[in-house]
């Protein structure tokens, strides 16, 4: 094109990238196909190799080796060995290695920005101003993190060898996530890249060895899924950490139950974008390019669910439409293009055949005419309209660059329709109105959300679904823990075997009928049941209800019914533990009394454990109003606001130890951080616990905020922690017990929180009590609030 | 609510039924009315609502995302040369510096470098030349014959503190010393206490006094406190007949930038989806480089389209920026960097 040409039609002409260093460093690894194990580079055992391509032009960039179980045993090998030495350094050994690897990164930014786009097929712009900067910053801000770790996260300890499986839509950027924080902590890692964008992995490990980073702290396996199978069931592993797509999430939650290996993931999401109509429409039409157009809309966070009011819903649609027909779709190594090529030819196919079926379902397809390249895997930014809550393209995640759009008419509706997935791991809302934005975001079922803006990341921020989009945090302080664990004994705890003895005393005295507490009120059993309780001496003790699945339903129900807690003041949280206390105190002598009859201890032991639970009530109480979230400091003119949000619905099962203590030591705390809880007592001492509702009925817990059940324990929470009106499951009993929850709990990936059969001393003030118990009651949402109006 | 300035005498204009995009004008009317203005209309300020992260946001984003190399990037240059309102507004300015000034409007590119281009035949010239109206005349005599505009600033620039009867009447004046475009200032405290009518009015007032001329409203985007502010005293100008929007005087301390712009001419874009009228665009002060002029011109692209890449359309206010461009045509040209002394002074 000559100049006139060009200054009569004003088009912009080509502008590439220069692509010539990463032909020769792939020149140079064409045949390499190897794994990065103990810091050597390695052949897999099986010889075996798959192509890696470009997808923008289907031109085979290089060939990466196949990892087998053979592989995962060597690296998992590689970082138990390293591990020791590793955790041993002091955090600023540590930090000095992150601080390395933040800088060579940003030397060598192009190289790896474009490696990237060819790989992946993602613009080069989000690549060079997006993907590379946020990775280099994740290892600065954990460089620091490994600096203060000794001091500021006291008393915790790495996890050891964690296994990490990452995706193929932000390749160094989720290594980066995973890596960073993990190193900082202490902690050696094998990860698996994805199978479509293992070369940035790669050039990694290069890096870590110009880094001199000790050999076997990374390791570095490619491969398929079979690989990621293998690393994640390998009992060396202390932890996996997995961004991926929720059904294999699940299938993770399954493998790993009972295994005692901590876990985090990050997964699907269909995240809502809602505009009010006082919001900057035009800004708003931009935060939808940002939230769905960005990497080919192959982004876990993005906001694919457009929800706009219904006054301005027709005017939006116009504006974006012209917007569309503005983007660029074309040559990843072009700098002046939006939307770069779907990385695989499966997945675009995949996009395709969710668009025919929401467009079978009822929605209209709008596509601008501009399009895409005829050759390569590209699809165009597609808008979906008059897409009703029932079409497939409102629940199933599409990951491509798929709008659906669909209107509401208040907040109220807004919030619910936002909320109606199952999903939740980012939202958008878009408001002039500082009231309105600050009252949803907070209502919103989502682990991120950004008030006009979207799809912002930063190392000091956590990040991280609700519900189904998976559980932990990654990067913040929130994202840290996730690769610690606190100091506990490895006593293993046992059951007390159950107490028998001859039924006696029945209408000896007033008979006593313990039941169940449901909604604020006593509830007998479902199936008319009852077991016999008898202390270790085999004297008899009274009836226990026998719970069973429906008596777990209405206590889930009751508890659903209870949300305003979550709202209630901590203040006012506060105040009704203290008066638990007190009303506990007030009966002392009773409840003493009855912990000696029923566990057969002495009434030193006895008169210990009540003070010691008066003591917890008001712990927890204490605590209910200061244990407060952080203002993250983004580099953004605003803050992120880490909010602590109770977890919801928390069904939890106590252990014998202790039975009183341990019992209010799970109960106070869910209490305290607004969650409502179902509970099952100690199996063998239920009674102390069915006497302590009367104390709750005196001392104005709203009904449904705490219920009891009694009955066989493991049983009833295999029921809660498969129940997905139920969003965390805390268990303190046996290992087989864990096993069944966190087996359990897969269905809806709520939380859970179990100890492995690990004793915990209750009285202790150390281990009974603490920040970890808040935290397990807790989940962080980060809400993002850039702010300004003054020029 | 829809309140008509009693003051204005201008007659309301029936506006469009629900027009979408706004029809593509090719030229500039004989008149250079393409924006007949409509009454008074307040409830459209009140749907106003910028956000000013989210502005930031996109102008920082968009630099970075359309590149122009070689032919495109020369071509585009070209383009900001063929906008620019070339300025001189110094107390200490002659009648010869305002003639070299203008013989530089008329060959603002080194004929060779236009050569080597392959542009022999291009009738280059700058968008206008803009001075005081004491220059108007000279200037006149200088561009006779080209069709190269003279722009007056007027109405008491820059700060709009005379009386508006003496402001009015230095417009008459410019325009029957030859000026086709005049460039006023509005009284800021108008838009800072809201006071939505008084500025219309004024506008309205300025509109009159301009007759034929084409009338480019400088609002002084640096002083009005907020984008809403911007947006607002955008609208209210071209509801009282602006056929330009302008940033800035260039005399205040903050004063052409990307985020005033963006908020400018989405306010204009809704204004002209509206009515269906065209108006135009000109940022002034500060824009000194050519990478400067490229960002500007790609986000007249982005937001308005092509129709609006036209010196009828745009401008520049600048009187540095030309040099800059001229120094990176002939950089294209020879692959060497150029220097200042290498192209004539204007």
């Amino acid at each position: 094109m000559d100049v006139a040409e060009a200054f009569n039609n004003m088009s912009y002409g080509p502008a590439p990238e220069a692509a010539d260093r990463v032909s020769t460093w792939l020149e140079d690894h064409r045949d390499a196909s190897s794994l990065f194990i103990g810091g050597e580079w390695v052949a897999p055992a099986s010889g075996k190799q798959f192509a890696s391509k470009n997808p923008a032009t289907g031109e085979v960039l290089g060939h990466i080796a196949q990892a087998d179980e053979d592989d995962i045993e060597q690296a998992v090998a590689a970082a138990r060995a390293a591990q020791p030495g590793w955790a041993g350094l002091t955090g600023h050994r540590r930090a000095r290695y992150l601080y390395a690897i933040a800088r060579l990164l940003q030397k060598h930014s192009r190289r790896f920005a474009v490696l990237e786009s060819m790989d992946n097929g993602k613009p080069i712009r989000e690549s060079r101003d997006v993907d590379i900067p946020l990775a280099i910053r994740h290892f600065y801000h954990h460089a620091g993190w490994a600096q203060l770790i000794a001091t500021e996260l006291p008393e915790q300890q790495p996890v050891g060898v964690v296994g990490q499986v990452i995706p193929w839509n932000f390749p160094l950027l989720m290594l980066a996530w995973k890596i960073a924080p993990a190193l900082a902590a202490g902690n050696c890692v094998v990860l698996k890249p994805a199978e479509y964008t293992s070369l940035s992995a790669l050039m990694f490990a290069e890096l870590c060895q110009e880094a001199a980073l000790p050999s076997g702290v990374v390791n570095i396996v490619t491969g398929d899924g079979t690989t990621g199978a293998a690393l994640v069931s390998h009992p060396g592993i202390d932890k996996v950490a997995f961004t991926g797509s929720t059904d294999v999430g699940r299938t993770i939650r399954e493998q790993t139950a009972g295994s005692g290996k901590k876990l985090t993931l990050e997964l699907g999401g269909k995240s809502p974008f809602i505009v009010f109509d006082d919001a900057d429409l035009d800004s708003a039409v931009e935060g939808v390019v940002d939230a769905i157009w960005f990497n080919q809309g192959q982004v876990c966070c993005g906001g694919s669910r457009l929800l706009v009011q219904e006054g301005i819903r027709d005017k939006l649609v116009e504006k974006l439409k012209v917007r569309m027909g503005s983007l660029r779709v074309g040559d990843p190594l072009d700098k002046g293009i939006d939307i770069g090529a779907i990385v695989d030819e499966r997945q675009r196919q995949r996009i395709s055949r969710l668009v025919q079926q929401g467009v079978d379902e009822g929605a209209t397809l709008w596509q601008p005419e501009n399009s895409c390249p005829d050759e390569g895997c590209f699809y165009p930014p597609t808008l979906l309209l008059g897409v009703e809550s029932s079409n497939v393209v409102a629940q199933e995640e599409v990951f491509g660059p798929v709008l659906s759009v669909m209107s509401f008419r208040t907040q109220k509706e807004a919030i619910e329709l936002a909320n109606n997935t199952r999903y939740g791991l980012a939202a958008s809302v878009w408001s002039e109105s500082i009231s309105r934005a600050l009252d949803v975001a907070p209502q919103l079922v989502a682990g991120v959300v950004w008030v006009n803006s979207t799809n912002q990341f930063d190392a000091a921020c956590g990040f991280g679904g609700y519900r189904e989009s998976g559980m932990g945090r990654e990067g913040g302080k929130e994202g840290l823990y996730e690769y610690l664990k606190p100091t506990l004994s490895d006593d293993q705890e046992q059951d007390i075997p159950m107490p028998t003895g001859t039924m006696t005393g029945a209408g000896y005295t007033i008979d006593r009928t313990a039941k169940f507490y449901v909604g604020g009120k006593q509830a007998r059993p479902d199936g008319g049941g009852s077991y016999a309780v008898f202390n270790p001496d085999g004297d008899y003790q009274g009836l226990a209800g026998e719970g069973n699945r429906k008596d777990i339903r209405n206590a889930v129900e009751a508890a659903f019914k209870a949300s305003s807690w979550a709202r209630t003041p901590a203040h006012n949280r506060a105040q009704i533990l203290y008066y638990i206390a007190e009303n506990l105190d007030y009966r002392f002598d009773e409840f003493t009394r009855r912990l000696q009859s029923l566990t057969g201890v002495t009434r030193r032991k006895a008169k210990r454990e009540v003070e010691a639970t008066v003591e917890r009530l008001f712990y927890y109480g204490a605590w209910a109003d200061k244990y407060d979230g952080a203002v993250h400091q983004p580099p953004i003119r605003g803050v992120a606001l880490a909010m602590n949000e109770p977890l919801g619905i928390v069904a939890a099962g106590c252990p014998d130890d202790a039975p009183l203590l341990a019992f209010v030591s799970m109960l106070a705390p869910l209490m305290a951080m607004g969650n409502r809880s179902v509970i099952v007592p100690s199996q063998r001492f239920p009674l102390i616990a069915t006497d302590f509702y009367q104390v709750l009925e005196t001392s104005d817990v709203p009904a449904g905020v705490v219920n009891i059940v009694t009955g066989e324990r493991d049983a009833l929470l295999q029921v809660c922690a498969s129940h997905n009106q139920v969003d965390g499951v805390w268990y303190h009993g046996v290992a087989a017990g864990s096993k069944l929850v966190e087996a359990a709990s897969a269905g809806n990936l709520k939380r859970t929180w179990v100890n492995h059969g690990r004793k915990r001393d209750w009285l202790s003030e150390e281990s009974g009590q603490g920040r970890e118990f808040m935290r397990e009651a807790c989940q962080v949402k980060n809400i993002w609030i850039p702010y300004g109006d003054s020029v | 609510m829809n309140i008509e300035s009693t003051a204005t005498k201008r007659s309301p204009v029936v506006m469009a039924a629900a027009p979408t995009v706004p029809e593509s004008v090719s030229t500039l009317a004989e008149d250079h009315m393409l924006n007949p203005g409509t009454p008074l209309h307040l409830d459209w300020l009140d749907t106003i609502r910028i956000n000013q992260s989210a502005v930031e946001r996109r102008t920082e984003s968009l630099k970075a995302r359309r590149s122009l190399k070689k032919a495109w990037q020369a071509a585009w240059l070209l383009k900001a040369v063929s906008c620019i309102d070339l300025t001189t507004l110094h107390g200490d300015d002659t009648p010869g510096r305002v003639r070299r000034l203008c013989a530089k409007a008329l060959q603002p590119v080194r004929r060779d470098i236009l050569v080597d281009l392959g542009l022999a035949d291009m009738k280059l010239t700058t968008g206008a030349v803009c001075v005081y109206h004491s220059m108007v005349e000279t200037a006149v005599a200088a561009l006779e014959g080209s069709g190269v505009p003279v722009a007056a600033v007027s109405t008491g620039f820059p700060a709009c503190m005379s009386p508006l009867d003496t402001r009015l009447q230095e417009i008459r004046a410019s325009v029957a010393a030859g000026a086709r475009e005049i460039d006023i200032v509005v009284t800021r405290h108008f838009v800072l206490t809201g006071n939505w009518p008084a500025l219309y009015d004024e506008v309205c007032a300025y509109r009159e006094a301009c007759g034929t001329a084409h009338m480019k409203t400088i609002i002084s985007t640096g002083q009005l406190g907020t984008l809403n502010n911007v947006a607002r005293a955008s609208m209210v100008c071209m509801m009282a007949g602006a056929d330009f929007i302008k940033t800035s005087t260039g005399m205040e301390a903050v004063n052409a930038t990307l985020p005033f712009s963006l908020v400018m001419i989405r306010t204009l874009r809704e204004y002209c989806a509206e009515t269906g009228a065209v108006v135009g665009f000109k940022p002034a002060g500060g824009i000194s480089t050519a990478k400067d002029a490229l960002q500007y011109l790609v986000l007249i692209k982005e937001e308005l389209g092509d129709a609006w890449l036209d010196p009828d359309r745009f401008r520049f206010g600048a009187s540095s920026l030309l040099g800059d461009i001229e120094r990176q045509l002939e950089h294209y040209i020879s692959g060497q960097y150029s220097a200042a002394n290498r192209h004539p002074m204007g």
